[in-house]
């Protein structure tokens, strides 16, 4: 059985990697010549925070994304399971009891108890949320990891390939080309995102924290070597394009509004780039003759890939396996 | 009701941001059978011209589309973004919003005015986001706008109406001019009551957006506004402060029985 993954961001990697163990042959290829230049999972939070985003996604979401913390941590080092923390600034408390109303699995925090949990944020806060059950990963790291059990499993990815003619491939091809297949799929949109990078050794924070404004909300990430990971603007827009003085004033006010330190931090990079979504912001399998499309991901790449790869692998296969034996009854008949 | 010559039906208008999809908010839309939304050009994409998915989809709605300026805080920046809004979605109407201050979002009244006059000179259909203040209304109208659109309390703040004797002041000094109220509507009791004073129409988005059932509240809407209209209609009583019972109570012949 061989099956070409057109694209290497997280949904390509993920469902590379779940039909290669499920005894498939894998090869990957990739438009850009290194992993990340053109995948927009290269900007991602890296949030496993399915009860989170139930604040405004459908129910599907957060049962498809309670498996994701499992999936990655068996597969890539570095995924925390620290859970994710909830607060806002104090004339915003409101949105602490919107968020808890629309969610589930939460625990209510007090000062004390978000001093314990994050010392840095001892005294900042009187009020909050703890999702004790959620985890964060790196992305980059991630991809990175995938690549390499990839590569382990004898599966190779051609960088510099542009994958958009199915035509090219024998076999079964799944095309997870993120907004790039908007050439065949015509309701995918583009929704920006711009995020930034701080490095501060300052601060340390053991998870991801989201920062509730009734506006603008936002969240930082903790990552390795001081650096923090500030996110996401949602704009509807498919413009790649640089991060805009606005969004840029938005996300440093929120972490300097989380942690006032954070307006020493050094800024190591800013980075805008565009989510593909559907109308329901919800992922799809979309088949088109021999190609299965694996797209929408929306802001949940991390969250739902592992769901759907599996969705997408075992489609894939069943259908490899339905072809070869409607081939053989029809040689036997 | 009638907007700048064009007969309305529905006396609901809703904002487009802040759904948890363009899915919801189409089924929303559709469900309260809203006839105008807004459309905020400024926040809702990177570079103005960008967001064209996300139009194509509330065009596929075929209901009017409002434009608005949302977010724009000089007279300047109001009128560019009204004009890139006029080319995008092809209308000449523009909810004009010139913001005065960051935190509750008040509208600039004076640089509303300023702007709501070039845009009616250059043809504009302007539909100004106000304070509920007369002066302000009178100027607005001297600058050639036919709607207005007091607000009820701040933008997203769900305060519901902050000023009701303002706002029947308003009433009654412009009972020939459409007059919307926009912005602060949190519950439909709110929409329900603004009717009752003798509005035209509500505009809200976050009320419904933000639901936890944002399709069930859009109808919980719509229900409200129609229930509000029919009771100004209807013509209701006066409030007072003794009892009225609504049977005799001399000789109380039924409570005998």
């Amino acid at each position: 059985m061989r099956v070409t993954v057109v694209g290497a961001g997280v949904v390509g990697l993920t469902a590379a990697l779940e039909l290669s163990e499920r005894g498939a042959e894998v090869e990957i290829v990739e438009r850009a010549a290194h992993l990340g230049e053109a995948a927009c999972s290269w900007c991602a939070g890296g949030m496993l925070a399915p009860w989170c985003e139930g604040e405004s996604a459908p129910a599907e979401v957060v049962d498809l994304g309670a498996q994701a913390l499992d999936w990655w941590a068996r597969r890539v080092p570095g995924v925390a399971s620290n859970g994710t923390l909830v607060v806002a600034a104090p004339r915003d408390v409101g949105e602490i009891e919107r968020f808890a109303a629309r969610t589930l699995n939460h625990e209510r925090v007090d000062e004390t108890r978000i001093g314990a949990l994050e010392p840095d944020l001892a005294g900042r806060f009187r009020k909050g949320l703890f999702f004790a059950r959620e985890g964060h990963l790196d992305p980059r790291m991630a991809l990175g990891a995938l690549r390499d059990r990839l590569a382990e499993r004898g599966v190779a990815i051609s960088f510099g390939v542009d994958g958009a003619a199915p035509s090219l491939f024998a076999g079964a091809v799944l095309d997870c080309r993120g907004f790039a297949a908007r050439d065949a799929l015509e309701e995918l949109r583009g929704v920006r995102g711009e995020m930034l990078i701080l490095r501060t050794k300052e601060i340390s924070l053991a998870r991801p924290i989201r920062f509730l404004h009734p506006r603008i909300p936002l969240y930082v990430v903790p990552r390795a070597d001081g650096l923090f990971m500030v996110g996401a603007t949602m704009i509807e827009s498919a413009e790649r394009g640089s991060v805009t003085a606005r969004s840029a004033i938005e996300l440093l006010s929120a972490a300097y509004a989380l942690h006032p330190a954070f307006g020493e931090a050094e800024i190591v990079e800013m980075r805008a780039d565009v989510r593909p979504a559907f109308p329901d912001n919800l992922p799809r399998i979309v088949r088109r003759g021999a190609t299965n499309y694996l797209n929408g991901f929306y802001r949940h790449g991390f969250l739902l890939s592992p769901a759907f790869a599996q969705k997408a692998a075992a489609t894939i296969l069943r259908d490899v396996r339905d072809t070869n034996e409607n081939h053989r009854q029809r040689r036997r008949a | 009701m009638e907007l700048y010559g064009v007969e309305i039906a529905s006396r609901l208008l809703l904002g487009t941001a802040q759904y948890p999809s363009p899915a919801i908010l189409a089924d929303a839309v559709r469900a309260a059978r809203v006839d105008i939304v807004t459309v905020s050009l400024r926040r809702e994409s990177g570079r103005l011209r960008e967001g064209q998915d996300f139009w194509s989809l509330i065009r596929t709605l075929g209901i009017r589309v409002l434009p608005n300026t949302a977010g724009c805080h000089s007279v300047k920046e109001a009128v560019t973004t009204a004009q890139m809004a006029r080319e995008i979605f092809a209308t000449n109407w523009i909810k004009l919003e010139v913001i005065g201050e960051a935190d509750t979002l008040q509208p600039d009244v004076f640089g509303l005015a300023e702007a709501a006059r070039i845009l009616s000179d250059d043809g504009f259909a302007v539909f100004p986001y106000m304070t509920e203040d007369l002066i302000v209304a009178e100027r607005l109208i001297e600058a050639g706008c036919r709607v207005l659109m007091p607000w009820g309390a701040p933008i997203g703040s769900g305060k519901g109406l902050n000023n009701p004797f303002g706002l029947q002041a308003l009433r009654a000094h412009f009972p020939d001019i459409p007059l919307v109220v926009d912005a602060g509507i949190g519950l439909p009791s709110h929409a329900a009551a603004a009717m009752e004073l003798g509005y035209d129409a509500v505009l809200l988005n976050t009320a419904v957006a933000k639901a936890g059932d944002p399709v069930a509240m859009a109808q919980a809407f719509a229900g409200a506004v129609e229930a509000g209209r029919a009771a100004y209609l209807a013509g209701p009583m006066e409030a007072r402060d003794m009892a009225a019972p609504s049977t005799p109570v001399l000789g109380r012949p039924v409570l005998a029985r």
